[in-house]
């Protein structure tokens, strides 16, 4: 008995030791002065690492999630004759939970479990310590540039969800279904609200982003610097970042709704 | 001037709990190439790391160019990095870039060159190691006594006052050993650098070096010119310099008595 109160004080322990250390490099990466000359570029070609890369599973994903959405509500709205409500169902539900949601756990197992395993190989390889030993930060340089690209592709890439997403719809709803291809616009026009719905929804996915960036690059900096090491590593980051997006979607969404 | 770039006293270091230095003194002479040698696991490179102010000392002082390395803030230490270059045992070369960019790094990092000037710089690094040829070449595409090279050349980028060499010689063929340990020599006095070579491939490293320490357990068992370490009655030492498999570095990991641990029924 004794000895489970002394492993859960210890599991205890070494949790909070961990929020503390991601906490900290957390602080290094943003409580600093931005050099644009030398990072502007570095964050650039992070985008294009994890954002850029990242399209293509976005978009085929996007467009199949899009046609079978408005599949499922095309045959249950027309139970109703509520088949010309297929727009405003397809876009609500992808630009307040979809879009961020579904951008958010691709892009947790594409571009964050990459990212955790190159520094956690970088780190391997002793390449984050021959550059702490030429002077040069390795939070600064490996770190900090990836939790931007991360933070800065979420939103895009949710963007490019969303209108993939109901690009698709509207393949299935108007050129497949024969809905009215104007009933099918305008309808989505009047009821999807630009700040309850469109901006909610990014709101979201910048949090989503920047939640995958951070765990990722935890992950890969305290990365066990062995295979095994950084197998777990990644693994954990697709586990931890997509129980972080529900969880916080659950959150964001009870306060949106609720007005903040 | 201090006639010692690196002193460390009285240094007494612990992971997990096991000491690994108990009470090292060691002193680095400007100018000289001194190797730290000792068997697997003595720590050799742990030194190395509490040398370049990666890992802290439990106790005791570690003094380089003058500057007690532990006490520094982090842009002072960072400041006296720029002094020091190390060579890691796996290279540490960034694979995503290729043998010119990485010699170029440290040079973009730390100073405002003209490319034209960088580009001059990395090429004189590379034909000092001898691979100015292979500037556009991988890490990947590299042996790896070639990789070693490149990256001494990015250690020597911006011209240090010391260089730390963690087992530079390990398992290298023949002919890349020998080009190492020339390097190794004519670098460091075309440059005037002071050199650390950790190693355990004892002739080779005996060849070169001007002073010797040999750690084991924690302490330092020998020390002294090349010729006197070879001639020292130490037990020990002598059985690290003649690769005796058994002696007062036992074969053995301690365990109970072999019969003892036969007759036990299954745990």
């Amino acid at each position: 008995m004794l000895n489970q109160v002394v492993l859960l004080g210890r599991l205890g322990i070494e949790l909070i030791r961990d929020y503390g250390k991601a906490g900290q490099l957390l602080f290094h990466v943003i409580f600093r002065l931005p050099n644009f000359r030398k990072g502007f570029p570095l964050v650039l070609q992070q985008i294009y690492a994890e954002g850029v890369l990242s399209l293509i599973i976005i978009i085929v994903s996007s467009l199949f999630i899009g046609m079978v959405v408005a599949l499922q509500g095309y045959h249950t709205l027309a139970k109703f004759g509520a088949s010309a409500e297929l727009g405003p169902l397809v876009a609500l539900s992808v630009v307040r939970e979809l879009g961020p949601v579904v951008t958010g756990l691709l892009f947790a197992g594409r571009a964050g479990s990459a990212v955790t395993a190159e520094i956690g190989l970088m780190k391997a390889t002793e390449q984050l310590s021959s550059m702490e030993m030429m002077a040069v930060n390795p939070v600064h340089r490996v770190i900090s540039p990836r939790l931007w690209g991360g933070f800065i592709s979420m939103p895009l890439l949710t963007i490019i969800f969303n209108m993939t997403a109901i690009y698709g719809a509207y393949l299935v709803g108007v050129k497949w279904l024969g809905l009215d291809a104007g009933v099918f616009w305008s309808n989505m026009q009047s009821s999807v609200d630009f700040h309850a719905d469109l901006l909610n929804g990014i709101i979201k996915s910048v949090v989503f982003g920047f939640v995958v960036a951070w765990i990722s690059v935890y992950q890969g900096y305290f990365a066990e610097p062995t295979s095994a090491g950084i197998a777990s590593a990644t693994t954990r980051t697709v586990v931890y970042s997509s129980l972080a997006i529900l969880g916080l979607d659950f959150v964001l969404t009870a306060m949106m709704i609720g007005g903040w | 001037m201090d006639n010692n770039l690196v002193e460390v006293t009285n240094l007494h270091f612990k992971r997990n709990g096991r000491p690994i230095f108990n009470g090292v003194d060691i002193v680095i002479p400007r100018g000289k190439i001194v190797a730290i040698m000792g068997p697997s696991g003595t720590g050799k490179t742990t030194l190395l790391r509490l040398i370049g102010g990666q890992l802290q000392p439990a106790s005791g002082k570690i003094i380089v160019a003058g500057q007690d390395i532990h006490q520094l803030s982090l842009s002072e230490l960072y400041k006296l990095r720029k002094k020091m270059g190390m060579l890691f045992q796996s290279g540490g070369l960034f694979t995503h870039l290729n043998v010119f960019e990485n010699v170029a790094f440290p040079l973009r990092e730390h100073t405002q060159l003209s490319e034209k000037m960088i580009r001059s710089l990395v090429l004189m690094k590379l034909q000092m190691v001898g691979l100015r040829g292979a500037r556009d070449l991988m890490p990947s595409e590299l042996s790896g006594g070639m990789a070693r090279r490149v990256a001494l050349a990015r250690a020597i980028a911006l011209d240090p006052a010391l260089i730390m060499y963690d087992e530079p010689l390990s398992g290298q063929d023949p002919i890349s050993m020998g080009v190492l340990i020339k390097l190794i020599r004519a670098i460091n006095n075309a440059l005037g650098l002071t050199s650390i070579i950790v190693s355990h491939d004892v002739q080779e490293t005996l060849s070169i070096a001007d002073y010797v320490y040999v750690i084991s357990d924690g302490k330092l068992i020998g020390e002294g010119m090349a010729d006197a370490i070879t001639r020292d009655p130490s037990e020990k030492l002598q059985q690290f310099l003649h690769g005796i498999p058994d002696g007062p570095v036992p074969f053995h990991y301690p365990a109970v008595n072999f019969e003892q641990d036969l007759m036990r029924e299954g745990e």
